[in-house]
């Protein structure tokens, strides 16, 4: 079975997860990612690349910041931003999901940028470009439910080369909802496939996925273990829901347990970086001093963010 | 003309242009390379050229009017420009002038970061074949080549050197 | 009509019968096997070198879709598809709309069903009222309508209460039960089988201790009152062993597997197929092995397709919000023989499980070619393989994981009480 994200040239023409992606395919997104960072230091911050391309974010689920980043990115890139806030409205008046996608190809679409609640969306719409021959329009996953975040993982890969050169003698740990989170999991397959030798997840049994280990992971459920000797903390957001559903008794007894303070952090190496997606829960899942403090980089990964994104879509809308 | 031995030695060739420029070329005017050839052009030059000459350099990838065809390039380096491009006086340094898109995309990428008072260009080669009205301002030499035949400017330690390759299509 | 179906490899597993022979069907029944009754003139003569005469087959779980649900398949285009997978007995499940908790509702099922003259349908009887889980059906009334056997399709019994309760009236009365182990709570959320797949697929999983925990239960329900029950659908190896230990204590249980989880595993859900989207879920390797097991010892009785056609609509959407099932009546033989080869399971030992065995759970005179039962035979080619696409299924479900795929196990010819109802 072909890789549904890689074209006949082996040229990728989606990016729907990075679990599968060559090595080399990574590392080219970072590479060709390097020099977009410089533009937002341009006084006209675009290039021309995209003009004239129609980049349609298809967000079933609601996410302003993802939505964002992905329309500077594309502004950036000089193509027409069109904005569908699909929600219920569509599901409401009974149109499918394909139906949708159908109606926006016809309507001249270049790339998809999706995000759904449902794991598998994303490819279940690139299967239906595939198998209908349209070989010029592309999709970038944003998010769909818990399976993938492949920028969001691109982003924090760069991040951490940017801060620690190379990844073949870091120890990376996840901190917190793993179980829940399609980050973690984009992220997990990005160092796994870059060679990192020690990736580490930490967190409650409640919150692991089942043989999680079998991604490739080390698994510790006690955090001042896990962070020893860390070059690389990734901490994820805990959801309010996670409450219910007996998975956690209170955000209070999380944060005592596997929450970032300062304590916790001196245990990691001296030149450790504190990552985190956001939006960041401060006193849940990291407290203030350190999501504030020097050790963070937080805002530089939103910078990256722009960057990565401008390097997927112009990487993808070419082949 | 298709065999080395006809080609003119580019050390040479640049002597002759910087030549050129001598006297005519604005005393505080910065000299943009276009990656690479360009680049490395831009640097040596101001040893050659009397007045105060910045150096910048340009990568035009982003501004390649071929990107449907033939997809991102990897390899884009950063374009630097060490000057406020507001007002400047700036000459464009190519290696070989051929069809005149890459000078196209250069000046295009230029006007993105401000708004020049003039900008010259000054290239090693001149091999004809031009799509676009672009005409050098210096020129080092001029060459009559087969079209489907590159010439190349390369580098081997400091010393630069000109050859002839068959197009890759 | 007199018909005679020439030196085929008649393949009987009930009477041990196993030998290249002639069969001769009249009156609509088997008249005699091997050699020609006395003054005998075919009317019609079917040569059947090379292939294999087996009793017809007997699908104890296959969806006809009515009523309610036709769009999704009907009566007609299912009992096609049945014929031309050489199944002449079904057993229909009672999840259609409404569910098939009255006797008005399983008698017109019943007349429709015979007036097509093909298959025999057996309905299978709500046990509750609308599935509901609070009250019983009528079953004396369900059963004189014609429904073999209660059951409670794939809602989970939340009530042990009831399901104890339930248990103990339908033995009163010999009701034979036959049940789906799933807890109501484990997993209820699940689309995929709890693994290391469905996490990296990021898909919310389905815990084996969803069927084993509720398969305990069962089995001690069983245990306390002494109910025969018959199992659904087995999808774990701890399940296998379960009942494994069960039938060596005695008790009185039997047990199915869907033909579909003898070839698949979790891993063949690939890239969010929602063809593979099944209930029970696709587990895992280990499991899939220990299912093959369990059929080839005789732990597992039957084999069934649990045929669910769905319409495309429902599958072309995410994986976790696709209807789940898989079209099957076509495919029960090509993938019982498919097993059978891979496994070097004997071809009689293998026609058992999805005739004779069947037949036995049903309560059917059907299963068997012993001279004078009703003349269902299924003719098919073992050797001839065909591929799986739509334009080869008569099911209108065209949903199927095996779809691009060969199979072998072609049918020639379907009879159902001596009439033709399939042939080239």
């Amino acid at each position: 079975m072909r890789n549904p994200q890689l074209n006949a040239n082996g040229e990728l023409t989606h990016l729907l997860t990075l679990e599968g992606l060559p090595p080399d395919v990574i590392r080219g997104i970072l590479d060709a990612a390097t020099p977009f960072v410089s533009i937002a230091e341009r006084e006209v911050k675009k290039v021309p690349l995209l003009r004239g391309k129609a980049v349609f974010n298809l967000f079933f689920e609601n996410s302003t910041r993802t939505r964002t980043t992905f329309e500077i990115a594309a502004k950036r890139l000089s193509a027409d931003v069109i904005n569908l806030n699909i929600g219920a409205s569509s599901t409401s008046k009974g149109e499918t999901l394909l139906d949708t996608v159908d109606n926006l190809v016809a309507m001249d679409a270049d790339i998809f940028v999706v995000r759904h609640s449902q794991s598998g969306a994303p490819h279940l719409i690139a299967a239906h470009l595939n198998a209908h021959g349209r070989t010029h329009v592309h999709v970038v996953n944003a998010g769909d439910g818990r399976h993938a975040h492949p920028t969001q993982g691109l982003l924090d890969l760069y991040t951490i080369r940017h801060y620690k050169r190379e990844f073949h003698h870091l120890t990376v740990a996840i901190v917190g909802d793993v179980l829940h989170s399609r980050v973690a999991r984009s992220l997990i397959h990005g160092l796994t496939t870059l060679g990192t030798p020690e990736v580490r997840v930490i967190g409650p049994k409640t919150l692991l996925p089942t043989a999680v280990q079998a991604m490739g992971v080390r698994v510790f459920h006690d955090m001042r273990e896990g962070l020893r000797g860390c070059d690389v903390v990734v901490m994820l957001r805990l959801q309010n829901e996670r409450m219910k559903g007996a998975l956690l008794p209170s955000a209070g007894e999380f944060f005592k347990h596997y929450g970032l303070t300062q304590d916790k952090l001196s245990l990691a190496k001296p030149d450790v970086i504190v990552m985190h997606p956001g939006p960041m829960n401060r006193g849940v899942e990291i407290d203030s001093a350190v999501a504030d403090g020097d050790r963070s980089v937080i805002l530089p990964q939103v910078t990256f963010g722009i960057a990565v994104r401008m390097a997927v879509m112009s990487m993808i809308a070419g082949n | 003309m298709s065999d080395a031995t006809a080609l003119p030695d580019a050390e040479a060739t640049l002597v002759a242009l910087a030549e050129r420029m001598r006297g005519a070329v604005a005393y505080d005017a910065a000299f943009v390379g276009i990656y690479s050839g360009g680049a490395w052009l831009a640097e040596r030059l101001p040893a050659l050229v009397p007045g105060n000459h910045p150096v910048g350099y340009i990568d035009v990838s982003y501004y390649r009017d071929d990107y449907s065809r033939t997809g991102l390039k990897s390899g884009a380096k950063r374009t630097d420009l060490p000057f406020d491009v507001d007002g400047a006086t700036i000459v464009l340094v190519d290696d070989v002038l051929f069809t005149g898109r890459s000078v196209r995309a250069a000046i295009n990428e230029l006007f993105d970061f401000g708004r020049p008072a003039c900008i010259e260009l000054a290239v090693l080669i001149d091999r004809g074949g031009r799509e676009l009205p672009v005409e050098p301002t210096y020129c080092g030499a001029r060459l009559t080549v087969a079209r489907d035949l590159s010439v190349v400017l390369s580098r081997d330690a400091d010393r630069l050197r000109l050859a002839v390759e068959k197009q890759e299509r | 009509m007199k018909i005679e179906i020439a030196h085929g490899r008649i393949v009987d597993p009930r009477n041990g019968v196993d030998r290249v022979a002639s069969l001769y069907v009249a009156a609509g029944r088997v008249a005699a096997v091997g050699a020609a009754p006395d003054g005998w003139h075919a009317n019609r003569v079917i040569d059947a070198r090379g292939l294999v005469v087996a009793p017809g087959l007997v699908d104890v779980s296959a969806r006809l879709r009515e009523p309610g649900l036709e769009y999704r398949a009907t009566l007609e285009s299912e009992m096609d598809a049945a014929c031309a997978g050489g199944v002449t007995s079904l057993a229909c499940p009672p999840d259609t709309d409404p569910p098939l908790d009255e006797p008005g509702l399983v008698e017109m099922l019943k007349h429709r069903a015979r007036s097509l003259n093909q298959a025999h349908v057996h309905p299978v009887g709500a046990l509750t009222v609308q599935l509901q889980g609070a009250t019983l059906t009528e079953m004396g009334e369900l059963t004189e309508a014609g429904c073999v056997a209660f059951s409670h399709a794939d809602v989970p019994l939340v009530d042990t209460e009831l399901l104890r309760r339930a248990m103990q009236y339908a033995s009163t009365f010999g009701y034979p039960l036959w049940l789906r182990p799933v807890d109501p709570h484990i997993g209820r959320l699940g689309v995929a089988h709890d693994g290391e797949v469905a996490t990296r697929l990021g898909l919310a999983g389905i815990p084996a201790a969803a069927e084993t925990i509720a398969l305990a239960t069962i089995l001690a329900l069983v245990r306390d009152t002494g109910v025969r029950v018959h199992l659904c659908r087995l999808s774990c190896a701890e399940s296998v062993a379960m009942v494994r230990a069960a039938k060596q204590e005695g008790l009185p249980v039997t047990c199915d597997v869907a033909v579909h989880h003898l070839h698949l595993c979790d891993v063949d859900i690939g890239w969010f197929d929602s063809d593979a989207n099944l209930v029970p879920p696709l587990r895992s390797t280990r499991d899939r092995a220990a299912l093959r097991a369990g059929v080839a010892d005789g732990t597992i009785d039957v084999v069934c397709s649990d045929h669910a056609p769905v319409d495309e609509d429902a599958k072309q959407v995410p994986f976790a919000e696709a209807e789940p099932g898989a079209t099957g009546l076509e495919l029960l033989l090509p993938l019982t023989l498919k097993w059978a080869q891979e496994d070097g399971v004997p071809l009689s030992a293998a026609l058992a499980r999805i005739t004779s065995e069947p037949a036995k759970l049903i309560g059917s005179g059907a299963g068997d070619l012993a001279v004078g039962r009703a003349a269902d035979v299924c003719v098919f080619d073992p050797q001839a393989y065909w591929k799986v696409e739509r334009a080869s299924l008569r099911s209108q479900g065209k949903n199927t994981p095996f779809l691009g795929l060969e199979v072998p196990g072609k049918v020639r010819y379907t009879l159902v009480a001596g009439q033709f109802v399939h042939e080239p």
